[in-house]
């Protein structure tokens, strides 16, 4: 497992609370009738299919979205309230990387509003960027350009510039889309060590068996009459199974279990002989379980 | 030889017209790196027809020529900042629609006010040579404030920049810095409008951003760099248009355009040159040959079955 130590759910108020939420973009409805909490200290990963409304329930945390019914509450605070600060890092993909900033600007962007009537960055402002760029292992980067880094480094310049706002909620949108194995492994180990820390976090995913399985919640969206829906809510083991997961994508994916752990299993390719659905495969191979909470 | 080179400084009218070329080309240049790091190269040209539109509204209503054009600039700003925004429009399809629009009210105006017509020539080409001391106290405010608003703003200008909608979840008010920029790109424009004209100050919101970023990677030397390649070419431009007798404002764009041109083959050079060494430096031996009596090849890998 990715996560050596047991993750620190608190009870008590929760952190965000999503209630009967209907929201979208011009007059459009992205998601409908959505319900979650977020505790403090928890992982929750946002699993379901392009389109499903991931990114726009971490936008509806963020204040970001038009609500038509419902309310978002982040410690108990409206959109239009004073809010505790939120951490959001964006897909890399949506990043200009030829803009002329280095590591250590962009991660001082994450202090823009702190110190906000001066044009300039206090002494301690800097040594924080220094801090948190060395705990992420980056701070021998500070002054290069944000292209010449690697995938992982990359991610790791942004979630710096998030964490420099000592931020209550970290918000990450397909934190290890576009990055190869190792990278994607080290992002992993790092959220993981960052909420060991105490650091709440969300992430929106498409990858089940190398991001999803290894969280320690899961929220599963999917698309209903054109609005996304919460499907399922819970551990790994509770919502990765083939129903779930049916309704979720619309296509049989079998699910073995390994030392506990759900893996969804990939059926081979099959050229000319129809559209090579897995069905009789799965029923073949006793490893494989159509349904939930039976152990292979 | 000397006397010659120094005519020009001999001239009040080109004096104030070389002090206004170099305002002028680093306000340009300066606001400029927004502009193309905002991917809007046409906002510059787009603004500038739209001003006019607003100068002969000015005139005909006998209002201030730059108070009137810099409202005008900033609210026909604001219309394509909301048509982009509200409809799904994009940016230079927005620009192309809303300040032609404009320019087309300032052609109605003037081919129904027939006294604009002289300034509408001096408006196109610009005139360096007719820059009053009005003009250049109006530009001195206008860099000034400019200067200011950018330099104690800097940190949100930015970070709204570089990434918009990612700025607005970190607090930052991004509708008030667009709306600051709006009004900083119009005043700049109507104040530039003297010295280069609306054909020619695309030129001068553009190529000296476009330069100093093939100098460098980092935004405040970028910012640093585009204005003084604006104020140089400013000053080189008008300089040169002393003796050969050219329009001021093409000589101008012409000089930033050959500096540009310099700057890419530059930047070419050095990109070669450091591929170069890093090709060298990665098949270079790491140490120096063994003696050939002594060297041994080196050990086979054995494998369990030798």
């Amino acid at each position: 497992m990715l996560h050596p130590l047991p993750h620190q759910h608190q009870t008590g108020a929760p952190l965000v609370e999503i209630n009967g939420l209907s929201c979208g973009y011009e007059k459009q409805k992205v998601l409908d009738q959505v319900d979650l909490q977020i505790m403090r200290g928890d992982f929750v990963g946002l699993l379901g299919p392009s389109g499903s409304g991931k990114t726009t329930l971490l936008r509806a945390m963020l204040g970001a979205v038009d609500v038509y019914e419902g309310e978002v509450l982040v410690e108990g605070a409206r959109a239009s309230e004073k809010r505790p600060r939120i951490g959001y890092v964006p897909q890399l993909e949506t990043i200009d990387w030829n803009f002329p900033v280095t590591v250590r600007q962009v991660v001082m962007m994450g202090r823009t509003m702190e110190n906000r009537l001066f044009p300039w960055f206090r002494k301690e402002e800097k040594e924080l960027a220094d801090r948190m760029m060395s705990q992420l292992g980056i701070l021998h980067l500070a002054g290069r350009h944000i292209r010449q880094l690697s995938g992982g480094q990359q991610q790791r310049a942004f979630l710096a510039r998030a964490l420099v706002s000592s931020p209550s909620l970290l918000l990450l949108d397909e934190p290890t889309s576009g990055v190869d194995v190792k990278t994607r492994d080290d992002v992993m180990h790092l959220l993981h060590d960052l909420n060991h820390e105490g650091v709440t976090i969300v992430i929106t995913t498409h990858e089940i068996n190398a991001v999803a399985v290894h969280l320690p919640r899961l929220a599963v969206l999917h698309s209903y009459n054109g609005a996304g829906r919460v499907l399922a809510e819970g551990t790994p083991y509770d919502v990765i199974t083939s129903e779930i997961l049916y309704q979720t994508y619309g296509a049989e994916m079998p699910v073995i279990h390994y030392e506990g752990m759900p893996i969804v299993a990939e059926s081979p390719h099959r050229y000319g002989g129809g559209n090579g659905r897995t069905g009789a495969v799965a029923e073949e191979d006793h490893s494989v379980s159509g349904h939930s909470h039976s152990h292979a | 030889m000397l006397d010659v080179l120094a005519e020009p400084f001999t001239y009040p009218f080109m004096l104030r017209g070389m002090l206004a070329a170099i305002l002028a080309g680093a306000l340009c240049g300066g606001i400029g790196v927004y502009i193309i790091l905002k991917r809007m190269a046409y906002i510059g040209h787009g603004l500038a027809h739209a001003v006019l539109g607003g100068a002969v509204v000015s005139f005909v209503m006998s209002f201030n020529f730059l108070i009137g054009s810099t409202v005008w600039g900033f609210l026909c700003a604001q219309v394509i900042t909301l048509t982009t925004k509200k409809r799904k429009i994009a940016y230079d399809a927005a620009i192309g629609v809303v300040t032609t629009a404009s320019f087309a009210v300032g052609i109605v105006l003037i081919s129904r006010y027939k006294g604009f017509t002289r300034d509408f020539e001096t408006a196109l080409f610009g005139n360096i040579t007719g820059v009053t001391a009005g003009d250049l106290v109006a530009l001195a405010v206008v860099t000034g404030a400019v200067a200011l608003v950018l330099f104690v703003a800097y940190k949100h200008f930015l970070f709204t920049t570089f990434d918009g909608d990612v700025a607005q979840f970190y607090g930052v008010p991004t509708g008030w810095v667009e709306a600051m920029f709006s009004l900083v790109l119009a005043g700049t424009i109507v104040v530039s409008l003297q010295v280069l004209g609306v054909l020619l100050i695309a030129g001068a919101t553009v190529i000296p951003p476009v330069s100093a970023r093939m100098l460098t990677d980092s935004f405040p030397r970028m910012l640093l760099l585009s204005a003084a390649i604006g104020a140089v070419c400013g000053f080189l431009g008008i300089y040169l248009s002393y003796f050969v007798d050219v329009s001021s404002g093409a000589t101008i764009v012409l000089v930033e355009a050959t500096v540009f041109g310099g700057v890419m083959v530059y930047a070419n050079l050095r990109s070669r040159l450091a591929a170069i060494r890093q090709r060298e430096t990665h098949t270079a031996p790491a140490a120096p040959p063994a003696d050939p009596g002594t060297a041994r090849p080196p050990e086979a890998i054995k494998t369990e079955g030798d």
